[in-house]
């Protein structure tokens, strides 16, 4: 669906400028732009409390923002959101189902509310909907006697009512046993084949590296890092490691060539590991040919990219603090 | 979450022309229809809920429950009562089992029917927010004041049914126990039963529109919180202190804007030819309390922050 015409926001899926949201004095969300291209599947990372979920709210309309501007799929919100809202799947902040209703009903009730869909195919899209997340055999009974897992499969299904523009998931795989994320990395997987931009919100690091393509991370209500997966480990810091039993001899080598060993670990029979930040106009094959020319025994090396969880948490700090 | 997942891009891909001018306002996706649906279906959908819901027909049962109570009270209590005694028209009821219907409605007018419309319409929107589905419906979407709309009639249509099962359960009990003919109005004349029936429904009809004033109240107060039980509570006291203010002789200037006011003044409808000046004065007076509250509804949910 990206070779429809548009304006040429529309190469963004979600676009937010200056986006402020308080709640009293308290600052929620702090000034924040978002980019979120189309077709991504666009991992929203921060901590509990970081300002993920109110985000969120506002861009579907069910908080207003405080200040700065909103567009939604070439859409400016709050005024055209009766336009974009039956473009965009969501769940947002845990599955919120009628107990006492199966989940056919609560399905059936929530298509209803949607004034552009065809009803003659309500009932087929439920029960696609519903098989789409591994529910058809649970159809019928009580969401009452779901368990987590399958109320948020049921909150996902519901996202899948229609085939969407915009999907945003918040916190998917809450709840889910490790078959059941997996499910999910499938499904979004499959979301995107159909050309859907897909929004995910979450906590979890590997599951964010495992799908995504772009991440953007909240700290604090600000938004500290956003690009493609690609940019953002890029943009934490190389590093070689040496494992040799000369460690002594190495570090001269290594610090000749202006790179700090900052870590050494002795891994026993006398050899020892020395890991160094690398420089960017450092080429590692020249570190190698110095330390062997030096006569240091180089018995491994390796040069390290971060990973996408060194750079969550040089980010966002480490520790259970939510930041007030 | 199967592996055969890809439904594809839809056929509406295909209906895309080269519209380079199209612009801003090119429509987002083709899978939708272009134009809403006039929403019944929501209508529909909020009313099997509502009436699908086992605490609404405990709260008809209840209701139901009364006239019932009362028939038979008056039944085994072979004495009979002393006119002046009890409820009125409670003597009549031995004379004709339709007075039950009757005296069931003065019985439940004041506590019983403002309780059930407290529970439903401070349910209304507190209710969806406490259970999280509140969100979720204004994301599928519903505008904001299309569910406060559809909420208000879903309301209106429990006022009705439980109106309608105290005059229904009254006039079967009444026409099981009791001796049932010709009604005698407060001016005198007798009227066949067919008329009586007719009567009794005008009466059912005044009840109605008398309780419209307090379930636009309960929706507004709805709108104000996430928790549905203080909403119905809330609603349930106004309705309390409006009789407790209009029972008070100091407060006359104020008793004729209670919306409570002409809650039993239905006795007009029980007169040969018909008095409508109540029925119109309560009509009036309600619709007025249902713009006012309807409108602050609209004017606290429409930029509310959902945040249940």
């Amino acid at each position: 669906m990206t070779d429809r015409p548009r304006a040429s926001t529309a190469e963004l899926a979600i676009e937010t400028h200056a986006l402020t949201k308080t709640f009293g004095k308290q600052t929620a969300v702090n000034n924040i732009d978002l980019a979120v291209p189309r077709g991504s599947v666009f991992g929203f990372l921060g901590p509990n409390g970081s300002g993920k979920t109110t985000t969120i709210r506002v861009l579907l309309g069910l908080a207003s923002a405080t200040s700065g501007e909103v567009n939604v799929l070439g859409e400016e919100l709050p005024g055209r959101l009766a336009q974009v809202l039956p473009h965009v799947g969501a769940l947002i902040e845990g599955p919120g189902f009628y107990p006492f209703l199966s989940g056919t009903a609560n399905l059936l009730r929530l298509d209803s509310a949607d004034r552009f869909v065809t009803s003659s195919t309500r009932r087929k899209r439920v029960d696609d909907a519903l098989e789409r997340v591994g529910l058809t055999h649970a159809a019928n009974k009580k969401v009452k006697a779901y368990s987590l897992g399958m109320k948020q499969r049921l909150g996902i299904a519901n996202a899948l009512l229609t085939p969407r523009d915009l999907i945003v998931l918040d916190e998917p795989t809450n709840g889910l046993d490790p078959q059941g994320t997996r499910e999910v990395r499938h499904l979004v997987r499959s979301l995107t084949a159909e050309g859907t931009t897909v929004f995910v919100s979450s906590h979890l690091l590997a599951e964010i590296e495992q799908m995504c393509t772009h991440a953007a991370v909240m700290r604090a209500g600000s938004l500290v890092a956003q690009g493609s997966l690609d940019d953002l480990r890029r943009a934490g810091q190389t590093r070689v490691r040496v494992l040799t039993p000369d460690d002594l001899g190495a570090e001269e080598v290594l610090r000749s060539l202006g790179l700090v060993p900052d870590h050494r670990e002795s891994i026993g029979d006398g050899d020892v590991t020395l890991t160094a930040p690398l420089m960017d106009d450092r080429a590692p094959d020249a570190i190698v040919a110095a330390l062997v020319a030096a006569g240091v025994r180089v018995r491994g090396f390796s040069v390290e990219g971060s990973t996408l969880e060194d750079l969550f948490v040089a980010l966002t700090g480490e520790g259970f603090d939510v930041v007030q | 979450m199967s592996s055969d997942l890809s439904q594809g891009p839809t056929e509406a891909d295909s209906s895309t022309p080269d519209s380079a001018a199209a612009g801003v306002t090119a429509p987002l996706s083709g899978t939708l229809r272009a134009k809403p649906t006039a929403g019944w279906a929501l209508m529909g959908s909020e009313l099997s809920v509502l009436f699908r819901r086992r605490r609404t027909w405990v709260m008809l049962i209840a209701l139901a429950a009364i006239p019932i109570l009362i028939a038979v009270a008056v039944r085994i209590s072979s004495a009979g009562s002393t006119p002046g005694r009890g409820p009125a028209f409670l003597s009549q009821i031995t004379n004709n089992g339709l007075f039950v219907g009757l005296v069931a409605l003065i019985i439940c007018i004041p506590l019983f029917l403002p309780l059930t419309i407290g529970v439903v319409a401070g349910d209304t929107i507190a209710g969806e927010a406490s259970s999280g589905t509140l969100r979720y419906l204004l994301v599928a979407p519903v505008g904001r004041g299309r569910l406060l709309l559809v909420k208000f009639v879903a309301a209106v249509a429990f006022v009705i049914a439980g109106t309608l099962v105290i005059v229904i359960a009254g006039a079967l009990i009444g026409a099981a126990l009791f001796p049932v003919g010709p009604v005698t109005l407060l001016s005198g004349d007798t009227v066949s039963l067919g008329e009586a029936g007719v009567r009794g429904l005008l009466i059912a009809a005044y009840v109605i529109v008398s309780l419209l004033g307090l379930t636009a109240i309960g929706l507004f107060i709805s709108t104000l919180t996430d928790i549905p039980v203080g909403a119905m509570a809330a609603t349930v006291v106004i309705s309390i202190i409006a009789q407790v203010l209009d029972s008070l002789p100091q407060l006359d200037w104020l008793h004729p804007w209670l919306f409570s006011h002409y809650w039993l003044n239905f006795a007009d409808l029980l007169r040969q030819p018909i008095d409508w000046s109540s029925f119109g004065s309560n009509a009036l007076l309600q619709l007025a309390y249902v713009a006012v509250f309807g409108a602050l509804a609209y004017g606290r949910f429409s930029t509310k922050d959902v945040l249940s």
